[in-house]
């Protein structure tokens, strides 16, 4: 193999599994260190550079980051860093003085966004403190979009969305809220110097089965539930309700109908549970609530009796896997199950819609009805037009919703300077040794080897009673800073000199997870198997030296690394040292000139 | 400074046959300085033991004083040990081996504690043909009190204080080939492909089994001029064979040439094989050992390998006619089997 270039800004990126992982690229180690120090209010800011949500993030994020985190590898259960970061926002003080101050020198340029959610709020935090004046268009009558419409109060209160929205438009973003955008052409015709589709993915799916035309009114849409339920147009539902469906919307839609009076929720389900969509702990919660989850069970029938509707009937199946792992439900032939029911709630999934765009623009649509869009800069066939958040690839989450955002700030900024938006600013990127003495780092490098710490619920009975108590408690500062002590600060790098070395095999001796070898060089996958623990795990690179006196080569899996020190501390010549390593995403507030091209 | 391992392993570590993870046989985290050699014999005996899938609770460790007789601290934590007296690690070990048979002993010395202070006692322990396996950790100076040249210093190696060092040195191989050890190896702290399997073979040997390892004291005889360098050694380093234990019960999987291999067993059925750089070589032929050993040291290089093994050597225990019951276990009544048995006993004088 050749040398590693540890130069190459996403060598030590991908090292950083969880930081790698999240859609917007959080500096999670370092901010969990700064929780670890009580620094609440600058983790707050490490967040809300990357993801501008925190306290929002830190209590619904879709955590991609914690599949990823390196503790699931060496341990089990990974760092709780979701709700760590909730920590951070629950115990910070005064963050506006770090935040951009206006008002901003305007730069005379005119952006509409469309849409109020994450992303269109990305964009205008991006782009307002450049000088642009920002018009941000919303149905409804505030900002936030889904995160408000859908998101319930008992896993989101609206203080911590509104502060957090507020932040942003307080920036002096001019809000058109009740104003619905039912013409592109009408938008384009005014002096908008670039235009931001942020309109999300907002159409329901019904389901037509038998009987659907005479059950109609007690079938409802699960996003248009919720956010009845959220601008308090709906305050109750019947005694029995179905909700059908089995993704995170199902979870939301079943919780709220407890809320609002049902005695017997059932979630219906045509696939075995281990396929649902759903996020495992959003199931648990439900779960715990005594909500009851059937699965294998397509739904067949909406029952009539008497003129009046009483039910639904669903049929037995059962998944059949084929060798490509493709899933066929198969019926059992079992007896049609009937579920009784006064209320039906379907969350089946969302479709993109823009009704709105007139088709003869210039904009194309592609398959699903999505626009066509460029994957890194999110421009569309019309130049000045950008798209980004669900309404760009479909729905996703908030977190990707933010990333596109920011991505789509700098294709805006580029565009309205007149530069090619293929020239990306790099990453801000910085490696620094955390050596304080002979064997004396900054970050606390004990392995902790506490197991993961469960985040405290509210009592189910008060829960249940007011859909505005919030359900999870979030860590106090002590479970916060034990959960926190259990990050194994995979931003610190151990980096090696091979010019340093003397090939004592102090580090090889040491490492707890028998990361590094000293072998002859060979091709990777051959390498990989021959190692002192065989790097089986082709998803994490091999850092490979240049040669040595021997004319061997130091080769370290990354897989598995704690990050531990040990190497560094046991190596007599400090060949191997622990560099802290920093990477940025750049802003489009905060470009240097610098760039890389795609 | 870190004082407590990580209790985390590699997810891939297996167990053993007796049930033990490799970590299972490790010790606390090493106080010697980063880099000593010391840590990586201490390593070469950690897979050793797991490998080999020796019970920890079976081994005791011994070892006198210096940086090399701390080590027992830093592997097997879950086996018997006695810290001794500078030097005075083989009573101990001969007073253990009497007291209970069932253990295995291995000890653990520096060039200072066995070929200055400890001389008299190395050698009996050899003559005695103690059932031990004996670790010289050699780094040619007295690590722990800062680095004096030790006995096993070579003649004009150069100190890091800049002294020559003016006397010859004593070849422990030598002596111990010289008073009859019936396993006699040398290796090198940083070539674990060939301790590991020596050491496991000393494991399975009865009777003295002799390793003297170079191990290059980082802190202070590491310095250009000195002979136990790590770049000194790799660059004069020669390996009289290629060693392979493969326990009882295994296979021999790798196939050798003819006339370049020679296949060794040990009395407990365990094999050794060696895989012969000249072939001459014989492992059971002193002379030719002592030959060797000397041309080695004529031409300058440090030869290593095992260079002698007598594989029906007479074990201390045997040459004494002791039970088989460990002398610690043997309760009153067998040692005062009464007036009856002494009767007995007397009558076959008459
Ligand atoms: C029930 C439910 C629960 C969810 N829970 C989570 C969660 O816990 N965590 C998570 O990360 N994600 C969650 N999501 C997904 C998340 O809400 C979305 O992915 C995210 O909000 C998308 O952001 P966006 O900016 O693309 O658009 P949206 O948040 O959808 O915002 C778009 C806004 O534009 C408005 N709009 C649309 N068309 C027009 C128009 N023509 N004129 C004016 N306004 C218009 C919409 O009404 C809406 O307010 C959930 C989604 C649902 C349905
Ligand atoms: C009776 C006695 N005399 C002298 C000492 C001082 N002393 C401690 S360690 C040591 C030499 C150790 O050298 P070596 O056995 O080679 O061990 P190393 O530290 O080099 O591994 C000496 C002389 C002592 N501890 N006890
Ligand atoms: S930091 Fe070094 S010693 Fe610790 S696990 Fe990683 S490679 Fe091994
Ligand atoms: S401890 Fe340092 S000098 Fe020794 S082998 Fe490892 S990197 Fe090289
Ligand atoms: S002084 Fe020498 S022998 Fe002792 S621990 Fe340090 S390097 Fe090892
Ligand atoms: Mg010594």
């Amino acid at each position: 193999m050749k040398p590693t270039d540890i130069n190459d800004p996403e060598y030590f990126h991908k090292v950083v599994d969880c930081q790698y992982a999240c859609p917007a690229h959080t500096p999670v180690p370092e901010y969990i260190r700064l929780i670890a120090q009580g620094k609440y209010t600058e983790a707050y800011m490490i967040n809300w550079e990357s993801n501008v949500f925190p306290g929002v993030l830190g209590r619904t994020c879709d955590r991609p980051c914690e599949p990823a985190c390196r503790r699931v590898r060496v341990e089990e259960e990974p760092v709780a860093i979701c709700r760590l970061k909730r920590v951070a926002a629950d115990n910070k003080s005064n963050v506006k003085p770090f935040m951009p101050q206006g008002p901003f020198p305007s730069n005379s340029k005119k952006i509409a966004l469309i849409g109020g959610g994450p992303a269109s709020l990305t964009v205008a935090r991006d782009l307002a403190p450049l000088g642009y004046e920002i018009h941000l268009y919303d149905e409804w009558e505030s900002g936030g979009g889904m995160m408000r419409t859908q998101i319930p109060s008992f896993r989101l209160p609206l203080e911590v969305l509104n502060e957090e929205v507020n932040y942003i438009l307080d920036m002096g973003i001019h809000t058109h809220f009740n104003h619905y955008v039912d013409s592109m052409a009408q938008i384009l015709s005014k002096d908008y110097d670039a235009i931001f589709v942020g309109t999300g993915a907002p159409r329901g799916r019904q389901l037509d089965l038998p009987g659907y035309k005479e059950a109609q009114q007690h079938v409802q849409i699960g996003i248009e539930f919720l956010a009845n339920v959220a601008f308090e147009h709906t305050e109750e539902i019947g005694k029995k309700v179905i909700v059908l469906g089995g993704g995170n919307t199902a979870m939301d839609c079943c919780r709220t109908s407890k809320r609002l009076g049902a005695d017997h929720v059932y979630v219906v389900v045509r696939s075995p549970k281990a396929d649902m969509k759903a996020s495992p702990w959003e199931i648990d919660d439900a779960e715990r609530e005594g909500i009851n989850i059937l699965n294998n069970l397509p739904p067949k029938a909406y029952v009539m009796e008497n003129g009046k509707f009483i039910g639904m009937h669903f049929e037995h199946v059962q998944a059949v896997y084929d060798d490509n792992g493709k899933r066929k439900l198969i019926p059992t032939g079992e007896e049609d199950l009937f579920i009784e029911a006064t209320d039906v709630i379907l969350a089946i999934g969302q479709d993109n819609a823009f009704p709105w765009i007139e088709r003869d623009l210039g904009l194309e649509f592609g398959k699903w009805n999505l626009p066509v869009l460029d994957r890194n800069t999110f421009q569309s066939t019309l130049p000045k037009v950008f798209f980004g958040g669900d309404a760009a690839f479909g729905p996703e989450n908030v977190i990707t919703a933010v990333a596109h955002g920011h991505q789509a700030a700098i294709s805006i900024d580029l565009f309205c300077k007149g530069e090619s938006l293929a020239k990306r600013p790099a990453p801000m990127t910085n490696l620094i040794s955390q050596k304080m003495g002979i064997h004396e780092w900054t970050y606390d490098n004990h392995i902790a080897d506490d197991l993961r710490y469960l985040v405290p619920h509210e009592d189910n009975e008060k829960a249940l009673k007011d859909r505005k108590v919030e359900v999870e408690l979030g860590f106090g500062k002590e479970t916060g800073f034990k959960e926190a002590m259990r990050c194994l600060n995979c931003d610190v790098q151990t980096v090696f000199a091979t010019n340093l070395c003397i090939e004592c095999d102090a580090c090889v001796d040491v490492c707890p997870t028998d990361c590094i070898t000293f072998t002859e060089n060979g091709e990777e996958l051959e390498l990989r198997e021959r190692l002192n623990a065989p790097a089986l795990n082709k998803s994490q690179d091999l850092y490979v030296s240049d040669i040595l006196p021997t004319a061997r080569v130091m080769v370290k899996d990354e897989d598995v690394c704690l990050h531990c020190g040990l190497c560094a501390e046991r190596c007599p010549t400090a060949a191997w040292d622990m560099k802290k390593y920093l990477y940025n995403v750049t802003k489009s507030y905060e470009q240097d000139g610098a760039g890389v091209t795609i | 400074m870190s004082y407590i391992k990580p209790q985390f392993h590699h997810p891939e570590l297996k167990k053993n046959k007796v049930g033990y993870y490799k970590t299972d046989y490790e010790g606390v985290i090493s106080t010697l300085c980063a880099g000593c050699g010391h840590d990586s014999i201490s390593s070469a005996i950690v897979h050793a033991c797991y490998e080999i899938s020796l019970e920890p609770h079976r081994l005791a460790k011994l070892s006198g004083i210096g940086c090399s007789s701390k080590t027992p601290a830093y592997f097997l934590s879950n086996s018997h040990g006695f810290n001794s007296v500078h030097g005075r690690m083989p009573s101990v070990a001969t007073g253990a081996g009497l007291a209970n048979r069932d253990l295995i002993y291995m000890g653990i010395s520096g060039d200072g504690d066995t070929a200055s202070i400890g001389m008299g006692q190395f050698v009996h322990a050899v003559r005695r043909n103690i059932n031990m396996v004996y670790i010289v950790m050699n780094n040619g100076c007295y690590g722990l009190t800062k680095g004096q040249d030790s006995a096993t210093a070579d003649f004009g190696s150069i100190s890091k204080s800049g002294s020559e060092n003016p006397y010859t040195a004593i070849d422990l191989v030598g002596l111990a080939l010289e008073l009859n050890a019936g396993f006699v190896g040398r290796s090198f702290s940083g070539d674990k492909s060939q301790l590991v399997p020596m050491i496991k073979a000393a494991l399975s040997h009865p009777g003295f089994a002799f390793i003297d390892v170079i191990s290059p004291c980082v802190t202070f005889n590491n310095n250009q001029g000195s002979t136990k360098s790590y770049s000194y050694v790799r660059d004069h380093i020669e390996a009289t064979s290629v060693l392979d234990f493969v326990p009882f019960e295994e296979e021999i999987k790798v196939d050798y040439e003819d006339g370049t291999s020679a296949e060794l067993e040990l009395f407990n059925g365990s094999k050794i094989v060696l895989s012969k750089i000249s072939s001459h070589w014989d492992p059971r032929n002193k002379i030719l050992a002592k030959k060797y050993l000397n041309e080695s040291k004529e031409n300058g290089q440090i030869l290593t390998g095992l260079f002698y093994i007598d594989t029906e050597t007479e074990s201390f225990h045997k040459k004494l006619n002791t039970v088989t019951t460990p002398l610690n276990k043997l309760s009153k009544n067998d040692l005062c089997p009464g007036s009856s048995k002494l009767t007995d006993i007397n009558k076959t004088f008459m």
